[in-house]
């Protein structure tokens, strides 16, 4: 598997492709597009973009948790996760994409 | 929150951009995400998360109807890890 990392940037750089804004601006829309979901999320909301995936939110009850490698038991407190939920259509294209 | 309301957000913010702009700039985001996982690449957005692929090994599935052994290849699929910063906010941390 190839060892390549997109990051922000690579993102805004095929914004900037796409749609023609300076720079600049592409980079500043992936950076609204980022903050509108965190908050979103940060809120308890599901964000829900067809035809990528579903970001959802749960509560986790608290449990004893133990340190595998002192064996130590540590209290784990009650928190929220975020899971994703990838949609059939990145499903297929990632299989599909890396089948050898 | 779905991909339209995020969209009509982002416009609100931008009356300077028109709609179909707006549309192609988020369209633009998730599919270089998903194109980037297609070609094995993972994609890190700091703060936010990180996409990557895994692989799933080859193995002997069972039909749970009839009980009927199947072989399952080896495949591909998405995975989503929360960034820190998220997950610190999710929980009141930052």
């Amino acid at each position: 598997m190839s060892e390549k990392t997109l990051t922000r940037m690579d993102l805004s750089e095929a914004v900037f492709r796409e749609v023609g804004l300076s720079r600049n601006e592409s980079a500043q829309l992936v950076e609204t597009v980022l903050q509108y979901m965190s908050d979103a999320l940060v809120d308890g909301e599901q964000v829900k973009i067809s035809s990528f995936g579903t970001f959802s939110v749960r509560e986790k009850t608290a449990r004893i948790g133990r340190n595998p490698k002192t064996g130590e038991e540590v209290p784990i407190h009650p928190r929220r996760v975020l899971t994703f939920r990838p949609s059939h259509l990145m499903k297929e294209r990632v299989a599909a994409g890396n089948r050898s | 929150m779905i991909r339209s309301e995020l969209v009509q957000k982002i416009a609100d913010e931008n009356p300077h951009l028109y709609q179909r702009d707006v549309e192609r700039i988020v369209s633009t985001f998730f599919d270089e995400i998903i194109a980037a996982m297609a070609r094995g690449e993972r994609v890190e957005l700091r703060g936010f998360g990180a996409f990557s692929v895994k692989q799933r090994d080859a193995r002997v599935g069972r039909n749970p109807r009839t009980g009927e052994s199947v072989q399952v290849e080896e495949k591909h699929v998405p995975f989503f890890k929360t960034g820190k910063l998220l997950r610190d906010r999710l929980n009141d941390k930052a």
